[in-house]
């Protein structure tokens, strides 16, 4: 063991490790925005009065949650060409990440609008209100309440999960870290590096995830 | 409060006839025939299991009835989601566990359903939302979560934001039972203020004291059917039937 630890690549790209950073939080945020829209549509439908809807839904979360995020990626990546979709691979990244994250969110977020007292619901019928505005301004944000630990650690594995769109070469800090090590081979220290990199931006979202709480959901329950 | 009231009216606002409901093969409702006037005060008693929830619930259709007709001024409250939505908008109603949103204040609660429902303007449905808060007394609570009240705070609320929408009538589905017995008083009395305004009100509850007090008539239910109905004075002091003579010992010994 006398490896001898050689930072200067690392120095050297360093600005590049930082815009490989943000490209990884931006595949994440757009994946998680998906994932949201995917997931609370997906609620809504799974539970519609239209049966086939219903098994729609259900598939795709089934699909998605049986089948490994690297071929859903490549499929997406290679699939849509052949149907004659062109797309770079970055939007092809975080198309990949909602849908993948979004079958997720579905039977996260249903778990919590389960979790809500039937109460609630009738106390919003007898009061007047539609389906939709229960849904929307009663049902939602308790629901969201309940299940926020589970979806923001499911956003959390999203956030990590982009390293893998680096094998459809979208821009994030592991494609950018596979260069400078195929570059320099200090292997070690380049992929050290990125460690601290992915855990630094994990924590810091999670500090985010915990602001938006206190911020949203800090009403008081019994 | 008997048929003297002045705003106790002989049109009635309330028909049940020949009201019939089923959960699956159980038959929950029997020929249920039922007339409330506009401005009567009905408490609804009975032991557990003999429909009369199932009984109030069918007005606002939370509970949809499979025979018979029921009107709500004149309307037949049925599969028609318009009728549905007026009759909801006419009639409000308290549950027995309180169900105000958590997640909004005491006076959010209150102005939801008018804003979304009747589209009145925010500061409107604040103002009728301050007005009727100060009414049940809790106005002081008003930028309060509900998790923040106590039963009797909360389910004074959930009275104000009935009344927010400004109803014609009231349904009580036991609104004092999920109580601690030292506020059981401070919601009865609400109540009470409200029956000598002379809303529309339909009550399940057991308080006798409260029937007594303000109901123009006592509906005695078992087994999803009405068996007696009498003004209070009679019903309690020589009620007809055995099975309702059997009930009143039960309750009235525990009291």
């Amino acid at each position: 063991m006398n490896y001898q630890l050689d930072f200067t690549p690392v120095i050297d790209g360093f600005p590049d490790l930082l815009w490989g950073c943000l490209g990884t939080l931006g595949l994440a945020l757009g994946g998680m925005v998906i994932a949201i829209i995917i997931g609370i549509g997906g609620v809504i439908l799974r539970d519609s009065p239209i049966k086939p809807i219903r098994w729609l839904v259900m598939a795709f979360v089934e699909l998605i949650r049986n089948t490994p995020f690297l071929v859903q990626i490549y499929f997406i990546f290679f699939a849509l060409p052949l149907a004659g979709i062109f797309i770079n691979p970055t939007v092809t990244a975080i198309i990949a990440l909602g849908i993948n994250g979004g079958a997720y969110a579905i039977e996260i977020i249903r778990g919590g609008v389960q979790s809500i007292h039937k109460g609630q619901i009738e106390a919003g019928k007898a009061l007047g209100l539609h389906k939709g505005d229960i849904f929307r301004l009663i049902v939602l944000k308790p629901a969201l309440r309940a299940i926020y630990p589970s979806l923001t650690s499911q956003f959390i594995l999203l956030t990590l999960t982009t390293s893998i769109a680096s094998a459809v070469s979208a821009y994030e800090l592991t494609s950018v870290a596979q260069r400078i090590e195929s570059d320099s081979f200090r292997s070690f220290e380049v992929y050290g590096t990125v460690t601290v990199l992915y855990f630094l931006m994990a924590w810091i979202m999670m500090q985010v995830f915990n602001l938006i709480s206190n911020r949203y959901f800090s009403y008081p329950v019994k | 409060m008997n048929n003297a009231n002045p705003s106790t009216s002989a049109e009635p606002m309330i028909v049940f006839r020949h009201v019939e409901k089923w959960y699956g093969s159980f038959k929950a409702l029997t020929d249920i025939n039922l007339e409330v006037r506009t401005g009567e005060k009905i408490v609804l008693c009975g032991p557990s299991g003999s429909g009369k929830s199932t009984l109030i619930r069918c007005i606002n259709h939370l509970e949809p009835y499979q025979k018979g007709e029921l009107l709500v001024e004149g309307l037949k409250v049925g599969e028609d989601p318009k009728i549905i939505d007026a009759v909801r908008r006419e009639v409000g109603m308290v549950f027995q566990q309180f169900n105000l949103f958590p997640h909004m204040t005491v006076l959010e609660n209150c102005i939801l359903a008018p804003m979304r429902t009747r589209k009145t303007p925010r500061e409107a449905a604040v103002a009728t939302a301050r007005r009727l808060l100060d009414r049940v007394k809790i106005l002081d609570q008003a930028d309060k979560y509900p998790a923040q009240l106590s039963g009797g705070q909360q389910q004074r609320v959930a009275i104000a934001r009935a009344l927010c929408m400004e109803p014609k009538a009231m349904l009580f589905d036991e609104p004092t039972s999920a109580l601690d017995p030292e506020m059981v008083k401070e919601v009865l009395d609400t109540m009470i203020s409200l029956a000598e305004e002379g809303m529309t009100m339909i009550c399940v509850t057991h308080e006798m004291g409260f029937a007594r007090q303000v109901a123009d008539r006592v509906i005695f239910m078992a087994k999803g059917e009405i068996i007696e109905e009498a003004p209070p004075e009679q019903f309690f002091r020589n009620p007809q039937h055995k099975r309702t003579q059997q009930f009143l010992g039960e309750i009235l010994s525990r009291h």
